[in-house]
């Protein structure tokens, strides 16, 4: 393009006023998205300067003293942070173990079905958990499985089982986490697995099937290595975002009661900088997780480039 | 699917049982997927006493409308809806219009400095100032318990500006260059020719925004602390996780439903405006992720 324009515009002096016009409009359209981005992300990140200094809301951020690394000092301090950061590893790592396989497993099977329209319909069920917010999904766990009145309990007293305090005891309180994010994530996982398999030469299985071979032999020789390289890619992606964690799902299924397991940095964060008004701690604290979260990032991305010739983005 | 020119009876008979087992996986997956949000539905819809005694598991028992009047007749719900309808149109409104603004230009090469305005957006996607500082900058500009707190933190994502401009480089650059010849002006080449032949990925874009709009929580429970601009799922979250939900029982009399059915007649309010768009939005998401993941 700019092989083509470039010598008209040589040749044609007369058009370069309109033309240099024409390139104002570039810069006047993008003006207002860049102020935004220079606004709203910009001015937060250097806001977080204040980690290094002792606030004062009436001095402002650049009046404010440096105190250098003092509030981390005091962060490394808080036996609240060091479980925070554990649970944030905690729940990271286990959801990655129970959430990670099943989108594959399910992308697998809804592939091999033949009726296309039972195929449309499962994925639309499938799907819908996805664009459920989080705080109606804790609205329906808590309708579900608390235990005086969840129906899940309700159904075990009437076998006379006791009650399970899903959302209460600690532990279970993790596998209520695990799997409640299942239900949510594992049908929409499957999209991209799907979209992979579209990208399988069709002639591997017609060959396959000149030769005999059994639908589960295709699955296994065809279809599973047509998708190892998507898995390998998602799997270095989710390591990435190891040490970052969202703040709806640990916050609305989270109560009094286990917040020795729930408590994870975004809702730590949440609790000592909004709820306590300590803005230096909380932001110190988001800042360690931040550059935690881009260590594990740009790692993930070397991995990637080292076992897939391609970053991760 | 199988080749008949090589019926082996054995594989046969091996594929009917492998569709058999693989379509119960699927029947009881997608049940378990539904079985959840049915209960709230039955649970809404029953009579006081099946409540209380826990009978009601995936069927109405006793139908019962009066917990959809409370909520219905609520004027908290209401108000939060109507404001959640407006702020998520005038911000998926704002931020196609920003997130176009910057596409369209990256795509140029003429732009001086194109490479650096890429870098400064697309550091954003790995690297935020934030919770605290987000909400001191919202607070220092005064937008605290205000709509606008809501809508221009969020008005571009940059990941969706990226999936935009990719789209907006596809298209082919003979279709411009003869407007060009004629003189037509950016604002004309974008508006005339290349908007309206982006019109998929642009409702793909639009319906991401809103939805994410839509059940975004976060920012409203940082910001927004006057009970008249609490979006729906700051609302839901206060009847249902904070037990508000009593405050619907006035004027509703002695028949008063029992918080549960009240609850699951909230949480079914805030559920059917997605599931009212559902059948688009899996549509237009499903498409989308195809685009991002082409993308790479």
């Amino acid at each position: 393009m700019a092989i083509s324009t470039k010598p008209m515009r040589r040749t044609a002096p007369r058009l370069s006023f309109r033309s240099l016009l024409r390139e104002w409009q570039l810069y006047i359209l993008i003006l207002v998205p860049l102020m935004f981005f220079v606004t709203f992300k910009y001015v937060p990140m250097f806001g977080a300067v204040i980690a290094f200094k002792e606030y004062n809301i009436f001095k402002g951020i650049w009046e404010s003293p440096w105190v250098g690394f003092e509030t981390f000092r005091e962060v490394f301090q808080m036996q609240g942070f060091y479980l925070a950061l554990r649970n944030t590893f905690m729940l990271n790592l286990l959801d990655l173990l129970v959430s990670f396989p099943l989108p594959i497993i399910l992308a697998i099977v809804l592939n091999e079905l033949r009726v296309q329209w039972f195929k449309k319909g499962v994925q639309m069920v499938l799907y819908l958990p996805h664009f459920i917010s989080w705080v109606i999904i804790g609205g329906i766990a808590i309708q579900l499985l608390s235990t005086n009145t969840g129906i899940v309990n309700n159904v075990l007293k009437s076998f006379n089982i006791q009650a399970i305090p899903f959302l209460t005891e600690p532990i279970l309180w993790v596998f209520t986490y695990l799997g409640i994010g299942i239900w949510q994530s594992a049908g929409w996982g499957t999209i991209i697995y799907l979209a992979a398999l579209t990208g399988i030469n069709k002639d591997l299985y017609e060959a396959a099937d000149v030769d005999g071979a059994s639908r589960v032999r295709k699955i296994w020789h065809i279809t599973m290595p047509g998708i190892k390289p998507t898995i390998i890619i998602l799997l270095i992606i989710n390591i990435g975002h190891m040490a970052s964690i969202g703040f709806d799902r640990p916050f609305v299924l989270s109560n009094p009661l286990v917040t020795d397991v729930s408590e994870v940095i975004s809702t730590y964060v949440y609790k000592t900088g909004i709820q306590s008004a300590r803005y230096t701690i909380a932001t110190a604290i988001g800042l360690f997780q931040a550059v935690i979260g881009l260590i594990f990032l740009l790692s993930a991305d070397f991995i990637s480039r080292k076992v897939n010739d391609q970053g991760i983005w | 699917m199988t080749s008949p020119n090589h019926p082996s009876i054995r594989t046969n008979r091996t594929g009917k049982l492998l569709d058999i087992v693989l379509i119960l996986v699927v029947t009881i997956a997608s049940l378990l997927c539904l079985a959840p949000m049915i209960h709230i539905l039955a649970l809404s819809l029953s009579g006081n006493s099946a409540i209380m005694s826990g009978k009601v598991t995936l069927i109405p028992i006793d139908m019962d409308w009066t917990a959809y009047k409370a909520v219905f007749g609520n004027d908290q719900m209401i108000r939060s809806l109507v404001f959640t309808i407006g702020m998520v149109s005038l911000f998926t409104m704002i931020a196609m219009t920003m997130t176009v603004m910057a596409a369209y230009p990256l795509t140029k090469k003429q732009l001086k400095g194109r490479d650096l305005f890429l870098f400064v957006i697309v550091v954003t996607m790995f690297f935020s100032g934030g919770m605290i500082p987000e909400y001191l900058l919202v607070k220092n500009l005064n937008l605290l318990d205000s709509i606008w707190s809501l809508i221009l933190p969020g008005a571009i994502n940059a990941f969706y500006l990226l999936i935009i401009k990719t789209f907006f480089s596809s298209i082919p650059l003979e279709l411009e260059e003869s407007a060009r010849m004629d003189g037509a002006s950016h604002f004309r080449i974008l508006l005339g020719i290349i908007l309206p032949l982006s019109l998929p990925v642009l409702a793909t874009i639009s319906l991401f925004y809103a939805v994410g709009r839509w059940n975004g929580f976060m920012d409203a429970l940082l910001y927004i602390t006057n009970s008249n601009l609490y979006p729906l799922q700051l609302r839901l979250y206060e009847m249902v996780m904070n037990s508000q939900v009593n405050s619907m029982l006035e004027g509703i009399g002695t028949a008063a439903p029992v918080p549960e059915s009240l609850k699951a007649a909230s949480i079914m309010f805030a559920t059917l405006p997605i599931l009212l768009v559902y059948p688009w939005l899996q549509r237009y998401f499903v498409s989308g992720m195809m685009i991002g993941a082409v993308k790479g």
